[in-house]
């Protein structure tokens, strides 16, 4: 699998990272060095095996349905860069 | 009801399917322990977690897994004893964690189906599946001319989001599927179907086609919040739709919004660009496992659902099915009405919760919990109608009364001499009076002037202030002036 310069582009875009020309082609190079390097695993015969989705074998732990948490406002918003009273606030996000 | 829309070039079918958002009621969220109730001060309900904070993990409420299960077992669908949650990834000022947990290959609930009752019978809509997820913050945009404000409260709240199929063929048709998913989850209590506070939310999937050709490009309508508005939306949407077919252009896959005011919809161009979630299962969670006990106990614990307290309302009490379907999809009514018609007349009952009550309670703007008349009381009033104490007339009278001091019926009667008059005798000299006071009317009456019969009736009603038995009153002037 290669990756091209228009899909770095995407797949950067979606993770709002900005890259210029130059980054984009050095990443891509990158990127694909860690492709080539996992397509080793391509090798190995996993027709016969059950997907795997755990390698510990624990259980997903639970939780009672009690309220022990929050109420907490200025934890909560104290990296906020901007806040109105209680709230974030953010550039105006709408149509 | 399959509705078609004619065309110009001939008539047209709406395939509609409906995503809904439930919100599960439970007292605390999803994946960490900071509270859900609605209406709290902004950002107070708000855990680590939930604000996303470096190194913070998301443990699973248990409670929110039982409600899935049981609401899964309510929509008569497969339960999933093996799910798995996925990165849903996206970026919105009210999703601090980039990214929404939710259920995407593998959910909680597979395959189910609802029945509905629309004008033409009864229908079945099929389920997709059901899987859980974390609710987004709140954006308010009405605070500050440049600023939006985020609230994370709703931030992390477990959501139900059931999908149905592509089964659903008129805005009717709907909302009668939105109203029997309300009413099943009310009455499990695993959402409590407000949709005014956004517990219950619709998402609406509409397209046109030419009946028995193949499924036309759809449009998704987001965040739809009423029924009405749901079929208002769906109307509006499939003309428009027919519309640009018929003048040779393509429907564009899109998302958009009813606007209420203006009773239309309209593409939110911000979101055109093509989605991209790259959904891949979160490395902070294991998959869900859980035995097949698990959901035998949930499942022998379930309530009597609308569907079967209505056919048993209709075998038992012999109700007619417009009357069962109305007491059943509230399961507070039914709770009412089964108190109230307890060992008393089942169809009077039925009529006077129905008409009566819920008259009274709409004028007063009151909902059946906040009535001044308790099913008990109402009951009481109905036996007195029943024994004859009192005429059906009379008994409005008595149920305003009810109505606005809460007190019992007996009492009200009794204070105000109300008691039916079934003394023959009695009401034989009323008759006779009324006779002799009108002479030349029963000259009339004799003569073949059938009509003025009512005039006698009322005239003895009015001299007995209401009182008298209408029956004998009828039997009595038929003997004296015949």
């Amino acid at each position: 699998m290669s990756l091209d310069k228009g899909t770095v582009k995407r797949v950067a875009q979606l993770a709002r990272l900005r890259l210029d020309d130059e980054q984009l082609e050095k990443t891509a190079e990158e990127l694909n060095k860690i492709f080539t390097w996992i397509e080793q695993l391509d090798e190995v015969d996993v027709s016969n095996i059950e997907p795997l989705a755990s390698v510990t074998g624990h259980s997903l732990p639970e939780r009672m349905d009690e309220v022990t948490d929050g109420n907490y406002p200025d934890r909560v918003l104290s990296n906020a860069p901007d806040r109105a009273s209680n709230f974030f606030t953010v550039p105006k996000v709408v149509e | 009801m399959v509705q078609l829309l004619k065309g110009e070039t001939g008539e047209w079918e709406i395939v509609i399917g409906l995503e809904v958002h439930a919100q599960v009621s439970s007292e605390a969220k999803l994946f960490s322990s900071a509270a859900t109730k609605f209406g709290a001060e902004p950002n107070s309900q708000v855990s680590l977690v939930d604000a996303a904070m470096p190194g913070m993990l998301p443990v699973i409420n248990k409670e929110c897994v039982r409600q899935a299960i049981k609401t899964g077992l309510g929509i008569n669908a497969k339960i999933n004893l093996f799910s798995v949650f996925d990165r849903k990834n996206y970026f919105y000022p009210d999703l601090p964690q980039g990214y929404q947990i939710s259920q995407f290959k593998q959910p909680i609930v597979g395959e189910g189906f609802l029945e509905i009752e629309v004008s033409d019978g009864a229908k079945k809509i099929g389920i997709e599946r059901l899987h859980l997820e974390q609710d987004a913050g709140k954006s308010i945009h009405d605070q500050h001319p440049s600023r939006s404000f985020i609230d994370l409260n709703r931030s992390g709240v477990a959501l139900m989001e059931i999908v149905s199929k592509p089964d659903i063929r008129s805005g009717e048709e709907a909302g009668a599927y939105l109203k029997k998913l309300r009413s099943i989850v009310r009455y499990l209590g695993t959402c409590d179907g407000n949709m005014q506070e956004g517990s219950l939310r619709c998402d609406v999937n509409v397209s046109v086609r030419k009946p028995g050709e193949e499924l036309g490009t759809r449009c998704e309508i987001k965040n739809v919040n009423s029924i009405r508005f749901v079929q208002q939306a769906i109307e509006y949407e499939a003309r428009r739709q027919i519309e640009i077919i018929e003048d040779g252009h393509l429907i564009n896959q899109e998302t958009r919004l009813f606007d209420p005011n203006r009773g239309e919809t309209r593409s939110m161009r911000s979101k055109e660009e093509a989605h991209d979630y790259r959904y891949f299962p979160d490395p902070d969670l294991l998959p869900l496992k859980f035995d097949d006990a698990l959901v035998q106990a949930i499942a022998s614990d379930m309530p009597e659902l609308p569907d079967a307290k209505r056919t048993r309302f209709i075998e038992e009490y012999e109700l007619s099915e417009a009357d069962a379907t109305l007491l059943v999809e509230e399961r507070e009514t039914a709770e009412f009405y089964e108190e109230m018609a307890a060992g008393r007349d089942k169809k009077l009952s039925a009529n006077w919760l129905g008409t009566e009550l819920f008259g009274a309670l709409n004028k007063e703007g009151l909902s059946l919990a906040e009535s001044p008349i308790t099913a008990e009381s109402l009951g009481r009033l109905i036996e007195l109608i029943s024994d004859g104490t009192i005429s059906g007339r009379i008994a409005k009278d008595v149920f305003v009364d009810m109505f606005e001091s809460g007190e019992d019926a007996l009492d009200i009667v009794e204070r105000k001499g109300l008691t039916q008059i079934s003394d023959a005798g009695a009401i034989l000299e009323l008759v006779e009076s009324v006779i002799s006071d009108n002479a030349s009317k029963v000259a009339e009456f004799r003569n073949g002037k059938d009509k003025l019969f009512g005039f006698f009736v009322g005239q003895v009603m009015k001299k007995s202030q209401g009182k008298a038995n209408p029956k004998l009153v009828n039997n009595l002037l038929k003997d004296k002036l015949g």
